[in-house]
């Protein structure tokens, strides 16, 4: 019982049962170079997932992210194509601005107005979208045009082998940046106050307020958090493929939201953690890389993806032992 | 007394709109006193305990506090002078941890940033060994019992270097054992120096545990005084103004053979319930007593087609039942009143008619709409038949008092032509005048309409004094029964601590 409470244990057992039939189905799941690009494609979505579980800690559900992330991308791109700028971190820290100020708005009409964050976001997320394609532009950014500098930061590989024929293959570097975002996520959560706000405001925001939680700040760091994270997240995903597409992440939101439910993260709010969204997030893309490698139709995963969010919204909710609204 | 009092209130008043919720109140507060504060609801007892915690600002009076008049009493600074309030929910956060529970509302007040998890859980350890009682530290809070979940209530209370604590109707949740085991805590926190203000409607509670007692009434305090003044008759004129009926319930004498409105045969359920036989005859009241999980509501809400797997026969009326849904229970004339009727029981934003007409819908909807006359007619009926003090059937039901809300749902099951009705706590959060009107009532319908009643409490004074029969429940068994004389609050606190005995606190 004590262990099935531990939800972090759990995951970890559904993960490594997973692989083990997944390598016994396709035994070059198990090549380095089959892992090194699982670890890439978790990169983007873990970091975004990172945004996504304290919105789901704080009890309330982000779908405004992929948008935030398209603005951060292809607001920051086109600048540095018009202005003609060549750099990384001055890119990287506008994008997150970008993101974190749009995180903003979501949390003063969520606060202020008492609203339901799944609509505040839906609706955040359409003017975004709209603002970039109206007022940015609604073409992508090739190769051709990508800043270099750019380009370059993303093939950084932190680890190169060789394969037998000699052509090498390496892990990105990426990796760092997703796992440093996530340790300190992970000690924002679990040793600071306004982690625990976070907990408290979604195990119950009334009692949160009544013993003095300033709740308006905990919805602040929360929004404004997973704006950036999707805003630097953004930016991050086009220098790795090297295109600036602003109509980029189109249905993103459920692949993220499905990888932090199946982390453990309650969608009443009050439970989850960094390490089982993390785990979540490995799960799901692995699901997904393995699809691909059976030769299962691309249409197909959205199914399994649809599928896999419902299972584990149904486990989590017997769980919370709280019927579904 | 050499020392000043804790609190000394003074002329207080305090008007929303035209309302006077408080009408120049002076009462004052001892250190390490247990005082009891009683009144109906609207008498002006939540008015008070905000004013006290700085939630509100009085209109008119002073506030003293240790000997010193207060300007300006907000919050904080009532909690800084050592106010702490527990209010009926809680306020506890149920996903996370007891350790965390306790410590949030220090390091809060402390203003720290980081969490020392180390410190809090010394912290939580010292509190509860202070109190004399064990949790499982790392339980989170949701998986607690009732009293468990009261007790971290009361040590984040305590952490919070209280010297006055509020509870605000603190024994509503708790089995008889649990009370007893609160009281003993509550004492230690007295002898710790912790002054204790209860907010209670429990008159059995009140003059058990509290030494001073003030009534409120209509926002004025009409009774003040050393516990040993009052007994329950006095308190309850105090609190309504006017007495109460203290009599017994007799069923009607009936002509021997005559067919039980329900009768239950060697009945389980699942594995929560065994071997349960009893008969009901038309016109009784039949109580049923046990402690939570004794399997009382398990065994109810089977018979209204709530439950898992029913073994054995049940018959209404002498006709062969077997409980499979709800809609077939109320076909057969069976009603259920739950225990939690603002979640169980009823559509709170709606009105009252649609309140009252949806547990029997189709027969007011023969042709898919609905007949508004009749449902507006059989409503009003109910409505003055039920004595439901509202400004009328259109009002949502929201905007009720706990006893009216009651009245609504017992007075729906009645348009349904209910004849076995199963009350769970019928007046849990109900005032006492408003309690025996409810009481009345339903012996009234047992009366006129030959209802056989099933009446599930932990109020053993109400079941002594409402039934006519009481059958104790232990461990999904049937473990007794009390009948005429034999039936009194002692013979049934006996049974039920029988019950318990080896039970672990």
């Amino acid at each position: 019982m004590r262990l099935f409470h531990n939800a972090d244990v759990l995951i970890a057992l559904i993960l490594v049962v997973a692989m083990v039939f997944i390598g016994l189905v396709n035994p070059a799941f198990w090549q380095m170079a089959n892992l090194f690009s699982l670890l890439k494609a978790n990169v983007v979505i873990g970091l975004m997932a990172l945004g996504v579980l304290l919105v789901m800690i704080s009890g309330g559900i982000d779908v405004s992210f992929p948008a935030f992330a398209v603005a951060g991308m292809y607001i920051v791109v086109r600048g540095m194509v018009e202005l003609e700028y060549d750099g990384v971190v001055i890119p990287f820290l506008v994008a997150t601005l970008i993101g974190a100020l749009l995180g903003l708005v979501n949390a003063g009409i969520i606060h202020k107005f008492n609203m339901i964050p799944l609509i505040v976001t839906l609706g955040t997320a359409s003017v975004v979208r709209g603002l970039v394609l109206g007022g940015i532009g609604t073409s992508n950014v090739n190769i051709n045009q990508m800043p270099d500098a750019l380009i370059a930061f993303g093939r950084t590989d932190v680890l190169t082998l060789e394969r037998a024929n000699g052509t090498t293959f390496g892990l990105t570097a990426m990796i760092l940046v997703y796992i440093a975002a996530a340790l300190v996520i992970h000690l924002l959560l679990t040793r600071t106050m306004i982690g625990r706000s976070v907990y408290a405001y979604g195990a119950d925001a009334e009692a949160a307020k009544r013993v003095g939680f300033n709740t308006g700040r905990t919805m602040i760091f929360v929004y404004c958090t997973a704006g950036a994270l999707a805003g630097f997240a953004g930016l991050l995903h086009s220098s790795m493929i090297w295109l600036a597409n602003p109509r980029d992440f189109v249905g993103l939101e459920l692949d993220v939201i499905a990888a932090v439910v199946l982390g453990g993260a309650s969608i009443f709010g009050g439970r989850g953690s960094v390490l089982g969204t993390v785990m979540g997030v490995f799960i799901l893309v692995m699901i997904q890389n393995s699809l691909i490698l059976m030769g299962i139709d691309t249409t197909w995963q959205r199914v399994v993806v649809g599928g896999m969010l419902i299972v584990a919204v149904a486990i989590t909710a017997l769980r919370d032992r709280r019927a579904l609204v | 007394m050499a020392s000043p009092p804790l609190i000394e209130l003074r002329g207080i008043s305090k008007r929303f709109g035209g309302v006077r919720a408080l009408d120049d109140v002076s009462m004052s507060l001892a250190p390490a006193e247990i005082h009891c504060l009683a009144g109906e609801n609207g008498s002006g007892k939540s008015t008070l305990i905000k004013i006290i915690s700085g939630v509100y600002q009085p209109d008119g009076g002073e506030i003293l506090i240790d000997g010193e008049v207060v300007d300006k009493l907000d919050p904080a600074a009532s909690i800084a002078r050592g106010v702490q309030v527990i209010y009926q929910d809680l306020s506890l956060f149920p996903t996370l941890t007891v350790v965390e529970n306790l410590f949030l509302n220090t390091y809060l007040r402390e203003r720290r940033r980081g969490v020392d998890w180390g410190r809090g859980r010394k912290m939580a350890k010292e509190v509860l060994k202070r109190l004399d009682v064990s949790l499982d530290l790392d339980a989170s809070v949701e998986t607690l019992s009732a009293a468990g979940r009261q007790i971290v209530a009361i040590a984040r209370a305590v952490l919070a270097d209280a010297r006055l604590i509020i509870m605000d109707e603190p024994t509503t949740a708790l089995t008889g054992r649990e009370v007893a085991r609160m009281f003993r805590i509550v004492r230690d926190l007295q002898a710790q120096g912790i002054a204790i203000l209860f907010v209670s409607h429990k008159m059995r509670e009140m003059l058990e545990i509290s030494e001073r007692l003030t009534v409120f009434r209509n926002g004025r305090k009409v009774a003040e005084g050393p516990i040993a003044e009052f007994d329950e008759r006095k308190i309850t004129r105090a609190m309504t103004g006017r007495d109460l009926n203290t009599g017994r319930f007799v069923a009607p004498e009936l002509s021997p053979g005559t067919t039980p409105r329900l009768e239950l045969k060697r009945v389980g359920i699942g594995k929560d319930v065994r071997d349960i036989s009893f008969e009901i005859l038309p016109g009784e009241v039949v109580g049923l007593s046990g402690r939570i999980g004794a399997g009382r509501t398990t065994l109810a809400k089977a018979i209204f087609g709530l439950g898992q797997e029913v073994t054995g026969d049940i018959l209404v009326d002498g006709k062969p039942y077997r409980p499979t849904s709800v809609t077939e229970a109320i076909e057969a004339g069976i009603a259920y009143v739950p225990e939690d009727r603002l979640s169980e029981g009823l559509f709170l934003s709606r009105s009252i008619q649609d309140n009252a007409i949806s547990a029997a819908l189709d027969g007011y909807a023969p042709h898919l709409w609905i007949d508004r006359k009749r449902a507006r007619d059989e409503t009003r009926a109910m409505f003055d038949d039920m004595q439901i003090s509202a400004p009328g059937p259109d009002v949502p039901v929201s905007t009720l008092s706990g006893g009216n809300q009651q009245r609504v749902v017992i007075g729906r099951w009645l348009m349904t032509d209910a004849r076995v009705l199963i009350l769970n706590g019928p007046t849990v959060g109900v005032d006492v005048g408003s309690k025996e009107q409810i009481h009345s009532i339903i012996h009234g319908l047992t009366r006129d309409k030959g209802l056989a009643v099933i009446m599930i409490s932990d109020d053993l004074p109400e079941l002594a004094a409402n039934c006519n029969r009481v059958l104790t429940m232990a461990d999904g068994r049937l473990t007794g029964e009390l009948t005429g004389d034999a039936l009194t609050e002692d013979a049934l606190e006996t049974a039920l601590s029988a019950e318990t005995e080896g039970e672990p606190a």
